[in-house]
């Protein structure tokens, strides 16, 4: 449904653009409806570049995205609007993603502004009102406060809600539960889950190993701003093929386990190099799994 | 109880919460007295008076007196009706020359800082090089040069080289708040940058906006008397400068007519010394650190 072909991003920087900096490096991938997909990566690989260009908030230097075989890179600023009725975001930080000195509600506010003018102010609170519903808040308790007065789960929650306002096919979901407190982290993770269930599809964002297996059934582990591995979750987390990835599950800390008793082995990676330069292919190495080829 | 009440107090707004302490900051209600008050007599003033300043009516040299309130000139000019209309003027090119900053300043603040890349570098530069531009010598050569000098052009060639800093802090401020979260929400709402500015980005900044708007107030005024003190201001009508540049042509300082340079004088120390105090008071009142207990 959502496809990216050899999508690269890269950035002039210093003055007047004299400098190139690759961000995303030819990544490929597509979702289909009712799948979570994982894109996990360290700090500055281009996980996040990613979803924002999904959400066509950072545009895309070289490929395509489509969405049902309708390429929206060459959109114009009509198809945009159309476009995010169909895609959504959720970003990392609750806090910021609400303007301070407005009522959290604003947000559900805009959507009607924006894309149901006409609808009658009762049909639409009763349709804010099952939509609140749906990610488990209660209208009550959060309509007519202000972003403070709220917790990190309920504003999470209130902006899927906003996003389910629009009958939404793609959510992109950027670190959405990073900055929540263990117990209502799982509470939006189940929500995702039940969003699943409904036929979204997720693009989920993190650098959470263990929040990817929980959810997903596919996973791309991203590196320097290229795809090095990529699968099914079980494939992928159970025999992880790229020096990179077994490091990355190495690093995991495990509960019962103490780090002077068993110190993780890391593997030598090759540096960071030209990035200019297309990646290491992708190798199918087992059914649903592919790596990209090391040196 | 208490986090009941607190929980209301919070609903009410922070703009509501501004306006109470707004009311009940003594600076600004000092500042604000003194600028309204002296706009009003200039407003309202010159509907009872004369409206020719410059008409000759009295005895020469005068003291105040219960028939000319201030005194008269050297010519026997009424100084009180120079000075309501001078307050007039002056208020006039505060207001417009402010303006025209502001609206400078802020155009091009928001349009740099929100766009970036090429158009940020170009206006940026615009702006530097409009900053580093000799003001006071650049007001000097086009006022010189224009044949009838009135007060709308005064504070339309005012308005035009005030604006460089509130246009460097406006940029910097959209720099940081553009980044933010709930602007790249409103884009995926489809709105358009011209109404995320205006609505996400401008509603964060409101008391930033207010204070520099009274700040290029006050620094219009001071520099279009700066300018008709030295004989570049309105050649067709009376401002508080050029009562205090034709006082001192007539070396009234000499011949003791105090009633003719001090009131005007006072007057632009008052409205500035006025809107700096109001501007203070501001500051307390949107920064609760600075608030006295």
């Amino acid at each position: 449904m959502l496809e990216l072909e050899k999508v690269w991003k890269s950035y002039r920087v210093g003055s007047l653009g004299s400098k190139k900096l690759t961000a995303v490096r030819d990544v490929s991938f597509s979702i289909a409806p009712g799948e979570v997909l994982s894109v996990v990566g360290e700090s500055g690989s281009g996980k996040t570049t990613v979803g924002k260009m999904v959400l066509q908030l950072i545009s895309v230097s070289k490929g395509a995205i489509r969405l049902d075989g309708e390429d929206i890179t060459k959109t114009g600023k009509r198809g945009l609007k159309e476009y995010y009725r169909n895609v959504q975001g959720v970003f990392q930080d609750p806090f910021s993603s609400y303007n301070p000195i407005f009522r959290a509600d604003r947000v559900l506010e805009m959507v009607k502004e924006s894309y149901f003018p006409r609808v009658k102010r009762s049909e639409w609170d009763s349709k804010v009102e099952d939509s609140l519903q749906s990610v488990g808040l209660e209208a009550g308790a959060v309509l007519g406060k202000y972003p403070h007065q709220l917790s990190g789960g309920q504003l999470q929650r209130m902006l899927i809600a906003r996003a389910l306002l629009l009958d939404i096919k793609v959510l992109v979901a950027d670190e959405i539960i990073s900055m929540l407190d263990a117990s209502t982290r799982i509470d939006v993770l189940n929500l995702l889950g039940s969003l699943k269930e409904r036929g979204l599809a997720v693009l989920f964002v993190t650098h959470d190993l263990s929040l990817a297996n929980y959810i997903s059934e596919r996973v791309i582990i991203m590196r320097h701003g290229a795809i090095v591995e990529t699968g099914a979750t079980g494939k992928v987390f159970g025999d992880p093929r790229h020096p990179y990835s077994r490091n990355l599950l190495a690093s995991v800390p495990q509960l019962h386990t103490k780090w002077s008793e068993n110190p993780i082995p890391v593997v030598e990676l090759e540096p960071d190099g030209d990035r200019s330069r297309p990646p290491a292919p992708l190798t199918k190495v087992d059914e649903r799994h592919w790596v990209a080829s090391v040196g | 109880m208490t986090t009941d009440v607190m929980l209301t107090a919070d609903t009410v707004g922070q703009r509501r919460e501004n306006l109470y302490f707004a009311l009940r900051n003594p600076k600004v209600l000092i500042g604000l007295t003194i600028v309204v008050g002296l706009a009003l007599l200039g407003v309202i003033g010159p509907f009872f008076l004369s409206a020719t300043p410059n008409e000759y009516i009295g005895p020469k040299s005068e003291a105040p007196s219960a028939d000319h309130w201030l005194g008269t000139t050297y010519f026997g000019q009424d100084v009180f009706t120079q000075f309501v209309h001078g307050l007039r003027s002056s208020y006039l090119v505060g207001s417009l020359g402010g303006l025209i900053a502001f609206v400078i300043g802020m155009s091009v603040g928001f349009t740099a800082g929100y766009r970036g890349g090429l158009v940020d570098e170009f206006l940026n530069m615009l702006t530097n090089v409009v900053l580093v531009l000799p003001a006071l010598a650049v007001l000097i050569v086009i006022s010189s040069y224009l044949e009838v000098r009135g007060v709308i052009s005064q504070a339309v060639i005012i308005g035009l080289f005030s604006w460089p800093w509130v246009a460097r802090a406006v940029r910097a401020q959209t720099f940081t708040l553009r980044n933010r979260d709930y602007v790249d929400l409103a884009k995926l709402t489809g709105k358009r940058p011209g109404q995320i500015i205006m609505r996400e980005i401008m509603p964060n900044m409101a008391s930033y906006l207010l204070m520099s708007v009274i700040l290029l107030f006050g620094g219009a005024i001071l520099f279009a008397a700066m300018l008709d003190f030295i004989g570049m201001g309105p050649s067709n009508s009376v401002s508080l400068g050029s009562m205090m540049q034709q006082a001192m042509a007539w070396s009234s300082l000499h011949l003791g007519l105090w009633w003719w340079f001090v009131p005007p004088g006072a007057a632009i120390t008052l409205i500035v010394g006025g809107l700096y105090i109001t501007n203070v008071g501001l500051d307390e009142v949107f920064n609760p650190k600075l608030r006295e207990k």
